[in-house]
């Protein structure tokens, strides 16, 4: 066995490798292109031991402990790589390693701005390290030390570009909200340690808490993991803050750190806090319902790209979310089977997303990077002119939508067979809502698709809208074969989803004590999560069916004997004359069926200025969050006011503070007594 | 392997018999209309004209454009090949159930979307944006109905469930009748009759389908049209074998098979007679009344799953 | 599946009972005065076969006499009176607008589940095969409810109420074999009194505030505002 402790050293490489990445190229800021190398070089090589180390301790099913010397004196660093972290590890890895490919080629032009690349490298660096030590903490203390240094790290990455004034306002937004986060998850752990005789995972584990108190925990920490992961209501920093970021660092932080806060989530519940109740099961599948529906609804209206696909995290962490809740649900009933199927989808879920929003990310930083436009009404036609980054961009678009034979249907496929087992529960009220929860997942899916449509066709088909568009290339090669690689890889866990369902199959036999056996009876080419009486999906022979029945019917079309001529001409135009960029859909045209048909949704501003003396007419369309309004806006007001009150303690008058001064005197002299 | 050869010819055949079914409605039509109307194999000719003539594209069209009708079709073949048609004993039932069936669908509702909205007009991206909005409404409705039915037989892999429904006495469902309703009405919209979508139109305010293939010539518009044919059959095997599915066989007895096809023959042509009858008694809803028939049909499936929580089980 | 070890026509009532809650979904989604009268019409003919249907299956036929009423008042009477006060009041054309008919929709249908679970223990006391109908009628009840509740036209609001009682009688019906006949003409002279006064009541409203927008009925407050 001499893998063993392997995984764990090659994990503390790629944590190590990442600090450097931070540290290193700091000595090298005289050469810029240099110090860019470097960095991405040891943070490739970081994201590649990540995955290595982290899918060989899923694949082996082990489990290793190590306590580092660093710390404070009482309480060392203890680290431990279980398949459930090495799962995520693997994810991290993956996606870091392609941004790593796909990183030199686009910083480049940040190499002539007023800072430089160097803050760039130095938080990436860090940001990767501390994504990396939260997964592999356990114990409280090391897990909010990295989770901190994660959090400030991408703080300051998000504000890099911090000449606009609505990027510093999107990265304050997210700075407050990652640090009321930070404390829920500080009362969380507090609650669980309170309980147990040490800060260390096992101490916790093994603690026993009353319902109310357990309870309490799990409220804690449904608030603290769902700020970061972007459930709705708490979901406002992630539109604001990962469009302004550079896009391979949105990518990082739309396709790895929300996993990183699911990890916490699933950590803490399943891991740590035990003793699940179905009624925390269906808090958290109402709240991931609730999300799914919301973020689509609100993705469909944007209009800036990367605003967009922020959107569309919301909706996915969701999905996720109705995963864990049916998990929860089916644990609390002692169904286990079900539970590990439910939990299986969803981590299936959390890969696949990671997979398809890098890429789609990426393929975004390469549009922007090319045509220095955010704006998809000012897009068109960027297939001729960018081939490459279409041809992975629309595979990142059907994966996103849930369509076969990609890898985003097969997680909503499990999600749907977990949520079709909903009648095996006793109680008829459940059974009931969980196939109306299915029927929104459904919704959320169709929807999906409607908005890539979109996307896709406004931004890649069609004309050029505007002239910058048409200068537009392909952009260098790092950046296609990271994008290229995604795809692959989109395509590769959509292809062989029982191979992979067998891999994942070590987590909930860890978590709950069961794994979902009858997944792979028929043989690696069906997949058959409950029985192949019930349902099974052959995915590698449904798309070899695809592949050969469009063979055939292109050869039986297309006899090289025949004269079969393409002719080409204009597009019909009505005999009007020929058709300009203007005359096409535009994205907020696209999307207006659905605005009016779900107008109650979104707080919608619609105006319209008819032309005067020396303009011309406008027309004007603002979707706001209705959330902000009704939730946000009056918390920033109560607490201005609690403010306010508050700073009449500065009375300015210099007696008043030395009242202050003397009165504390008074009262630890008496304490003291 | 020789389920799977069976599996196939049985493809091959409904593909082959699709464009009769299509025509079947079209004659009745005109029949009710008072109208003499093209025999039933007229589309066989059409198709055969189409696939004949040259292509002619737009200049603004991109490869998209150019592969969307083989993607299509062939995603129609795949589901086509997927749903009993008269027996339940063939493998290819664990090659996808109803989920993925209704996954399939929408891959070739997503290219063809793209393929509308490729060559930069507007008649593509109105149909495109027509098209996934009632989309966006009917796939929860379908896939509603289908978990009623999921709930009532356990299971969601389509040999399993027509064989089971098949082999029981006969009970009166209410849950299967509402999910039924809902079904059928979520066909007429996927499949762009009236009173969602006018097959035989070409005003640009009334098109959805026909508008996103308006570009299409010579075989890619003959390919584009036999798919639309094909999910009319696709569908209406699907409401035949459900809703009614005594009479398809059980084994794989040459006997059993004929007596089998003829019965799905007859269910079908009576299919096609209600959908002609529904077709010219209805008129056209404008777009933003159809929601509101969608609504319809998910409150049906929706009542259909809670008539078989309160009324069904113990 | 319970359903399958029924007779037949024991599930055709329970087929009958998921059409009644049916029709008071599309009472709530009507927006014309007349398909909203005819519907609720419907709602009355589909509880008469029902109640048919109930006294050939328990060999009760009291229940016949209760099923000749309803099909006389509900289907008939009463239809027929608030047709001919919808032709005089001159609103015969007139369509009302809903406010969010899909919100209002999806509350239904939480009502149903509701009305299940509050149903629940009460269906183990009673000994009927048909006896799962008890939480359809309370559901068409709670909807009646909320049709008056959602809707601002008066004469919508008499149709909710007169379906509230619909799902009163079905429930005493499939659950307990009717009511005692006095109980019965008791409430059944009630509805035609109530039907009556509110013929009378409507005009006196239109010729008050001049129209039977009942939020306009907001103007009598003595607050001024």
């Amino acid at each position: 066995m001499m893998d063993f402790a392997m995984t764990m050293i090659i994990a503390e490489t790629a944590v190590l490798a990442a600090l450097l990445s931070a540290i290193v190229p700091l000595f090298f800021y005289r050469l810029p292109y240099l110090q860019s190398w470097l960095s991405f070089l040891l943070l490739g090589i970081s994201g590649l031991a990540a995955s290595w180390g982290g899918g060989m301790a899923l694949l082996l099913r082990t489990s290793e402990q190590v306590v580092l010397p660093i710390g404070l004196p009482w309480l060392h660093i203890s680290l431990c790589l279980d398949p459930l972290a090495g799962f995520f590890l693997f994810i991290v890895g993956l996606v870091t390693f392609i941004a790593a490919c796909y990183g030199p080629a686009y910083i480049r032009e940040y190499i002539d701005g007023q800072l430089g690349i160097g803050p760039l490298t130095v938080f990436t660096g860090l940001f990767v390290g501390g994504m990396f030590l939260v997964l592999l903490a356990a114990d409280a203390f090391s897990f909010m030390l990295a989770w901190e240094l994660m959090s400030v790290a991408s703080y300051f990455l998000v504000v890099f570009q911090h000449q606009r004034p609505e990027n510093r306002h999107a990265a304050f937004i997210y700075l407050l909200m990652a640090v009321v986060g930070g404390a829920f998850l500080f009362l969380a752990y507090g609650v669980l340690a309170g309980f147990s005789d040490g800060f260390s995972f096992a101490a916790m584990k093994a603690a026993t808490l009353s319902p109310t108190w357990a309870t309490i925990a799990f409220t804690f920490a449904f608030i603290g993991f769902g700020l970061k992961a972007g459930i709705v209501p708490l979901h406002v920093w992630l539109p604001l803050a990962h469009p302004v970021a550079p896009s391979h660092i949105s990518a990082l932080m739309s396709g790895v750190m929300l996993k990183v806060a699911v990890y916490g989530f699933i950590r803490f519940v399943f891991g740590l806090l035990g003793g699940i109740t179905w009624q925390w099961g269906v808090v958290v599948l109402l709240v991931g319902s609730a999300s799914a529906v919301l973020g689509v609804l609100y993705a469909l209206m944007q209009h800036d790209l990367k605003r967009l696909l922020a959107y569309h995290s919301v909706e996915n962490i969701g999905i996720i979310y109705i995963g864990l809740g049916l998990s929860m649900i089916f644990y609390a009933t002692q169904h286990l089977e079900i539970a590990a199927l439910a939990l299986i989808a969803a981590l299936y879920h959390c890969l696949n997303h990671a997979l398809f929003k890098s890429l789609l990310f990426f393929g975004a930083g390469a549009i922007l990077q090319q045509s220095r436009q955010h704006d998809m009404e000012k897009m068109g036609g960027l297939i001729k002119k960018m081939p490459v980054t279409a041809t992975c961009f629309l595979i990142g678009c059907i994966s996103i939508s849930a369509l076969p034979p990609f890898n985003g249907f097969v997680s909503e496929w499990l999600t749907f067979q977990a949520a079709l087992q909903g009648p095996i529960l006793k109680s008829g009220i459940l059974g009931a809502m969980i196939p109306v929860a299915a029927a929104m997942l459904a919704l959320t899916g169709a929807m999906a698709a409607a908005c890539f449509v979109k996307v896709y066709g406004i931004v890649f088909l069609g004309r050029p809208r505007t002239p910058e568009i048409e200068e537009a290339t392909d952009p260098s090669f790092g950046m296609q074969l990271g994008q290229i690689l995604l795809a692959v890889c989109c395509l590769g866990f959509g292809i062989f989803p029982a191979w992979t369902v067998r891999a994942l199959n070590g987590i909930p036999e860890g978590l709950i004590g069961v794994g979902l056996s009858s997944a792979t009876d028929k043989g690696w080419l069906w997949l058959t999560p409950v029985s192949a009486e019930t349902a099974s999906y052959g995915a590698p022979a449904v798309f070899f069916g695809i592949l050969v029945s469009w063979l055939i019917v292109f050869v039986l079309l297309h006899p090289l004997r025949r004269d079969n001529r393409i002719r080409i001409a204009p597009a019909w135009d009505c005999g009007f004359g020929p058709l300009n960029a203007r005359m096409q859909y535009t994205a907020s045209a696209f999307a207006m069926p659905i605005r009016r048909i779900f107008s109650f949704v979104w707080l919608i501003v619609e105006k319209v200025e008819p032309a005067g003396l020396g303009k011309r007419s406008r027309y004007i369309l603002r979707i706001d969050d209705r959330l902000w309004l009704l939730l946000y806006v009056p918390i920033g007001k109560l607490m201005l006011k609690i403010a306010e009150r508050t700073s009449h303690i500065q009375g300015g008058n210099l007696r008043v503070y030395l009242c202050y001064s003397f009165f504390t005197l008074l009262f630890l002299l008496w304490v003291i007594v | 392997m020789t389920g799977w050869f069976w599996v196939i010819v049985k493809t091959l055949c409904v593909v082959l018999a699709a464009p009769l079914l299509a025509g079947w409605v079209k004659w009745l039509k005109c029949r009710l209309q008072n109208r003499k109307g093209p025999p039933p194999w007229q589309p066989y000719r059409d198709l055969l004209r189409l696939s004949r003539k040259h292509v002619v594209l737009a200049d603004t069209a991109s490869p998209i454009f150019r592969v969307a009708p083989y993607i299509v079709f062939s995603v129609t073949i795949l589901a086509v090949s997927i749903v009993p048609v008269i027996t339940v004993e063939l493998p290819v039932a664990a090659l996808a159930d109803v989920i993925a069936l209704v996954g399939f669908l929408a891959l070739g509702r997503f290219f063809l979307s793209l393929a509308g909205m490729d060559v930069g007009t507007a008649f593509g991206g109105m149909g495109a944006s027509r098209e996934v909005t009632i989309s966006s409404l009917a796939e929860p409705a379908l896939l509603m109905a289908f978990f009623t039915l999921a709930m009532n037989v356990s299971s969601t892999n389509l040999s399993t469930v027509i064989a089971n429904l098949a082999q029981r006495d006969f009970t009166l469902y209410p849950s299967l009748i509402f999910s039924s309703m809902g079904l059928i009405l979520v066909a007429i919209a996927e499949t762009g009759r009236i009173p969602i979508d006018n097959p035989a139109t070409h005003l640009e305010l009334t098109m959805i389908h026909e508008a996103m293939i308006l570009e299409y010539s010579g075989r890619h518009l003959a390919l584009m049209e036999w798919a639309s044919m094909l999910k009319l059959s696709l569908y209406s095997l699907l409401i035949v074998n459900l809703i009614v599915p005594w009479g398809i066989a059980l084994t794989l007895v040459p006997i059993d098979l004929a007596f089998a096809t003829l019965i799905v023959t007859a269910k079908l042509l009576l299919w096609g007679l209600i959908l002609a009858v529904s077709e010219t008694i209805q008129a056209k809803m404008r777009l933003f009344r159809a929601p509101q028939y969608l609504g319809l049909a998910f409150i049906l499936s929706l009542l259909g799953m809670m008539s078989h929580i309160i009324l069904e089980v113990q | 599946m319970l359903i399958a070890s029924l007779t037949l026509p024991e599930q055709v009532v329970l087929t009958l009972a998921a059409l009644i809650l049916l029709s008071s979904f599309l009472l709530l989604a009507q927006v014309r005065l007349d398909s909203l009268i005819n519907t609720f019409a419907l709602q009355g003919l589909l509880i008469f076969l029902a109640t048919v249907l109930m006294a050939f299956i328990a060999g009760k036929y009291h229940l016949l006499i209760s099923a000749a009423l309803t099909l006389f008042l509900k289907v008939f009477f009463i239809p027929g009176q608030l047709r001919l006060l919808v032709i005089r009041l001159n609103i015969r054309r007139e369509v009302e607008v809903i406010g969010n008919p899909s919100l209002v929709m999806l509350f239904a249908a939480g009502l149903v589940l509701f009305s299940y679970y509050v149903a629940l223990p009460i269906r183990e006391l009673s000994l009927l095969s048909t006896r799962n109908t008890i939480a359809i009628s309370l559901a068409v009840v709670l909807i009646g409810m909320l049709m008056i509740i959602s809707r601002r036209k008066a004469v919508a609001q008499v149709v909710g109420f007169m379906s509230m009682e619909n799902g009163l009688f079905f429930a005493a019906v499939v659950s307990t074999h009717g009511m005692p006949m006095v109980v019965e003409l008791g409430i059944a002279f009630d509805v035609l009194v109530a039907a009556i006064l509110f013929g009378v009541f409507f005009f006196h409203i239109r010729s008050e505030i001049g129209s039977l927008d009942t939020d306009r009925l907001n103007h009598l407050t003595e607050v001024e505002k």
